[in-house]
């Protein structure tokens, strides 16, 4: 069993209440930050843990507060990036559901270390009924002097507020997220100016996944250097990883950084095993963005190593052969899954989610959702593979922000690994049936 | 209208434009589930900014609607998680029982069946949404239950099933 840090108190029945919370440890990183830590020594703490952004950069934490703009007599801003919208993603629901005090008290501490004395939770509007669950819980805070003027009689104070957003992915994207939160429309910034400098309402601004906001608690209780014993080399820590697909046991999983994703996949503790008794044939281990790696590529690298749930070991190889831990969704696929579908699935996703502020991206994923389909219908010609690698190519690197690159990355590998199956699908007489399996030529 | 007033006051003075999508969540709810472009100028006017702004708005989110829509509005979730676990069945299932495609409202005004990206529901596949309520690792038979009782019922469920609890 790995070490819980975020999950630590998962099975006490009524966590989600102040009182339960509060008796098991709950609000201590506040307590100690507040009354005997200063604002620099908590982020200090952050950059010695080695935390890197759980949303899917992986971006180190404490070097991002580091970068945050202090112009004497400005306001600065912490918003939780509650956005959770990648194909794969549940972990943030699953933490806000079930541990809102846990995010609550994260934002305090980490508000506090920025000087921030206004923060915003922006929720996706499709988790409404998490937006009752987080305001009571806020509520509960306010009432116990956690949140409000002049906390525990220090001279800091903080207002916390939830805002709900109304259905768009790319407003997970950073400086998409505070336009929405500005009352616009979801398009993202042109960088620089990067939110430390410019952000929400042109101050300098801190937006963090919510999983990365609630590991700042055990960071600052139990220490930055004891984070940082946790996991492997510069992936330190636990992670959430959110499992499904064909699997026997769906769900959240809290990892050591470094479990082999052999075990992960067939361990009972985690995944149990490929469902039916199938095989393995696939997996998308960090959300549809991150390239797709066959079964024999994603339990061992191309020198044989076996393969660990880490960001360096899932990145080993390069594009060429590995992809990326990103957020963590972790997506398997079993023998009988059609690759082509599964893609066509994706590109439908971006084209859906493109903003529309950039052509290759707006006009690429829409020429690919095309042709994927005229491929499954059975009307695909063999140059197509050629012109499905030739727009994505013209896609990555080309836009604004990163959808264009993760609506590319997907169709790429997908080629890169499968190209037989497309080319099969070419030369069948019959389309792909509608659960998915592909057809015996 | 209190309720309004206070969800502006949690945007600094002057910032209050951000409050619009909460409000336009508000709006749709009280309006019968969709947001006609009286309702935007209502917005507009309480917000005092140009209708365009709560417009170009309104029209980039998906979970704003612009033309009515039935009292149960039913959005399964169509991408990857929830299609490796039979997504396409329960659509299907779905426009079989109500005899109508995605898309489209059931000449008694009672369903509107849609399919929707990704709501995070992955390890509960499949799964929809209906208003506020998750309905997840669905059957047929499931849904076939959810349906009659949504029937039963015969209440208008939208996004913002009670305003949010406020602190200040």
């Amino acid at each position: 069993m790995g070490r819980k840090l975020l999950l630590q108190y998962d099975h006490i029945p009524g966590i989600q209440s102040y009182d339960v919370y509060r008796k098991n440890n709950g609000y201590a990183s506040v307590e100690k930050a507040l009354k005997t830590m200063a604002p620099d020594a908590v982020t200090e703490e952050v950059k010695k843990s080695g935390l890197r952004g759980r949303g899917g950069a992986g971006f180190p934490t404490g070097m991002k507060w580091g970068f945050l703009a202090k112009p004497p007599g400005v306001a600065r801003y912490l918003v939780c990036n509650a956005d959770e919208s990648e194909p794969g993603t549940f972990k943030d629901r699953y933490l806000m559901e079930r541990h809102p005090h846990l995010l609550i008290e994260g934002m305090i501490t980490s508000s506090y270390a920025l000087g921030a004395n206004t923060s915003y939770i922006y929720i996706r509007g499709e988790y409404y009924y998490i937006t009752h669950i987080l305001n009571k819980a806020i509520d509960e805070a306010y009432q116990n002097g956690w949140l409000g003027k002049n906390i525990l009689g220090t001279d800091y104070s903080l207002d916390l507020y939830v805002h709900v957003g109304a259905g768009a992915y790319i407003c997970g994207e950073e400086t998409a997220l505070l336009e929405s939160l500005e009352g616009k429309r979801g398009n993202p910034r042109i960088k620089p100016p990067f939110p430390a400098i410019a952000g929400l309402y042109g101050c300098p601004t801190v937006v963090n996944n919510v999983e990365t906001i609630t590991a700042v608690v055990p960071i600052i209780n139990d220490g930055g250097e004891e984070y940082a014993k946790i996991g492997i080399g510069k992936s330190t820590g636990t992670k959430l990883i959110s499992a499904s697909g064909h699997i026997n046991k769906p769900g959240v999983y809290e990892i050591e950084m470094g479990v082999p994703v052999e075990e992960f996949i067939y361990s009972d503790e985690y995944c149990g095993g490929i469902w039916n008794g199938k095989k393995l044939k696939a997996v998308v281990a960090g959300g549809s963005s991150v390239p797709i790696l066959p079964a024999e590529l994603i339990l061992r690298t191309v020198n044989g190593e076996p393969r660990l749930m880490s960001y360096e070991s899932l990145a080993d190889g390069g594009f060429a052969t590995g992809t990326m831990l990103g957020s963590g969704g972790f997506i398997v696929m079993d023998e009988t899954t059609s690759i082509v579908k599964n893609l066509w699935n994706f590109t439908r996703f971006y084209h859906h989610e493109s903003c529309g502020q950039c052509s290759p991206c707006r006009e690429g994923t829409g020429w690919m959702e095309k042709i994927l389909h005229r491929l499954l219908e059975g009307h695909g010609k063999m140059s197509d593979v050629d012109l499905l690698w030739d727009i994505q190519s013209k896609i990555e690197g080309k836009t604004i922000c990163p959808l264009g690159d993760a609506a590319a990355w997907p169709v790429a590998s997908a080629i890169r690994h499968f190209r037989s199956e497309f080319e099969a699908m070419v030369k069948h007489v019959e389309p792909v049936q509608k659960s998915g399996k592909t057809v015996e030529v | 209208m209190d309720y309004v007033q206070r969800l502006i006051k949690r945007y600094p003075e002057g910032k209050h434009k951000s409050a619009l999508i909460p409000i336009l969540h508000v709006a749709q709810a009280e309006f019968d589930g969709w947001l006609s472009s009286d309702v935007m100028d209502y917005v507009a006017s309480i917000l005092k900014i140009q209708s365009v702004e709560v417009y170009e708005v309104a029209s980039f989110y998906s979970m704003f609607n612009l033309k009515p829509l039935g009292k149960c509005h039913i959005e399964v979730c169509r991408t990857s998680s929830c299609w490796l676990r039979g997504a396409e069945d329960i659509i299907q299932h779905l426009e079989n029982r109500l005899k109508i495609k995605v898309g489209e409202t059931t000449p008694d005004g009672m369903f509107t069946l849609k399919t929707v990206e990704c709501l995070g529901s992955c390890g509960t596949a499949p799964m929809m949404q209906v208003g506020t309520d998750f309905f997840e690792n669905l059957t047929k038979e499931k849904t076939d239950s959810l349906l009659q009782r949504f029937s039963n019922e015969n209440k208008r469920r939208t996004y913002c099933d009670q305003p949010e609890t406020l602190t200040s």
